[in-house]
């Protein structure tokens, strides 16, 4: 009876187990200004400080807004106003420092300082815009990108 | 407009061409796709290289359809006005400023790593490391949202698994310590590199004091 309860139970376990290892923490909120949101899930949540960030969630400025993100690898990511920044990618291994950051910038501006998953190899760390792709050689970078103004 | 298409159109053609008949249909497809993946109206892109607060300034390439620049001097720039052409060019702090200044604004602090010592094969403090702790403290206490992130470094001298395992308990202990001064445990994480990042690079089995050492990261 006792041995078919955990057979039972070890499969619920398994799916807790791996559900909290799906929704690591990617990075953390340090600087929000204005209004700034992270869609996650199709959920809006406040981008404010002390907020975590996951991989899969989308960080979004309105015209006043700006907001800056410290990753697990001390990544320091920050973006101006009308910005929208999707974490495609985040999977960071802090005793071999490898992984893979990989972030779209669909409009607005964005300022980067790589950090360890960029240091230990430069296939790491890719920046995504509509019109190109970024590779990253541990460095400081801006991006800004949208299409032409009339 | 879509200037550069036709051509890429054309090079993808030539090289589908002794491929099975089905795989042809997918060349048709090809510039379908990459279309409306970076449309063809013009663009506002403007990419930045910035030099590193370090004194060393890396590289970032950008590769745009059939193009590809790597700008790897500060300032260096470059422009996708068009899918398909990256032109370069050198900009300056002040231009930089105007174009990105609330980004930069809104970049987090750096953070600031401090370094503990400790005897060998042990997770005792070495004397001179143990005054740091306020000043850590301090630095915690003066950001938002601020993480700890302890990892525990150890030199060469016994087997990986047992170094793995020795530095992650050096970590440990000096969680423990910022635990006793009421920092919450939520804000810490800890790792143990074991001998994988030296600041003195020695042979195997080689005691080095300067090795034995947890780096206590605030951010």
């Amino acid at each position: 009876m006792k041995s078919r309860l955990i057979a039972l139970m070890l499969p619920m376990v398994l799916v807790v187990a791996v559900a909290v290892a799906a929704a690591e923490d990617a990075g953390q909120i340090k600087v929000s200004k204005g209004s700034a949101q992270i869609e996650r899930s199709g959920q809006k949540l406040p981008a404010s400080v002390g907020h975590v960030v996951q991989q899969g969630d989308v960080v979004i400025t309105g015209s006043d807004g700006s907001v800056g993100i410290t990753f697990r690898d001390n990544s320091l990511v920050s973006i101006g106003p009308d910005s929208v920044l999707a974490i495609d990618r985040f999977v960071f291994n802090s005793t071999t420092h490898q992984g893979n950051f990989d972030s779209t910038l669909k409009q607005g501006t964005l300022a980067v300082v790589s950090g360890k998953l960029a240091k230990q190899s430069p296939e790491a760390m890719k920046v995504k815009t509509p019109a190109a792709i970024l590779g990253v050689r541990g460095t400081e970078f801006l991006v800004r990108t949208g299409p032409a103004k009339d | 407009m879509c200037a550069g298409l036709s051509s890429l159109f054309a090079r993808a053609r030539r090289k589908t061409d002794p491929l099975p008949a089905w795989s042809q249909h997918l060349v048709w497809l090809a510039p379908l796709a990459l279309s409306a993946l970076a449309g063809c109206a013009s663009r506002n892109d403007l990419y930045v290289l910035l030099p590193g607060k370090d004194g060393k300034t890396g590289a970032l390439t950008v590769e745009s359809q059939g193009d590809k620049r790597t700008l790897d001097t500060p300032y260096a720039a470059a422009r996708v006005k068009n899918t398909g052409s990256v032109g370069g060019f050198t900009t300056s702090e002040a231009e930089v400023k105007q174009d990105f200044g609330p980004a930069l604004a809104a970049q987090p602090k750096r953070p600031v790593s401090f370094f503990l010592y400790f005897i060998s094969d042990t997770d005792e403090f070495a004397p001179e490391s143990k005054a740091l702790v306020s000043q850590i403290f301090a630095e915690i206490a003066r950001r938002p949202a601020p993480e700890i992130v302890i990892i525990g470094h150890t030199d060469r001298v016994g087997s990986m698994p047992y170094n793995d395992m020795l530095s992650r308990r050096r970590a440990e202990r000096c969680r423990d310590e910022l635990l006793k001064l009421g920092i919450p445990k939520i804000r810490i994480t800890i790792a143990g590199r074991g001998w994988r990042e030296p600041e003195i690079p020695t042979a195997q089995d080689v005691p080095e004091p300067r090795n034995r050492r947890v780096e206590i990261s605030v951010r």
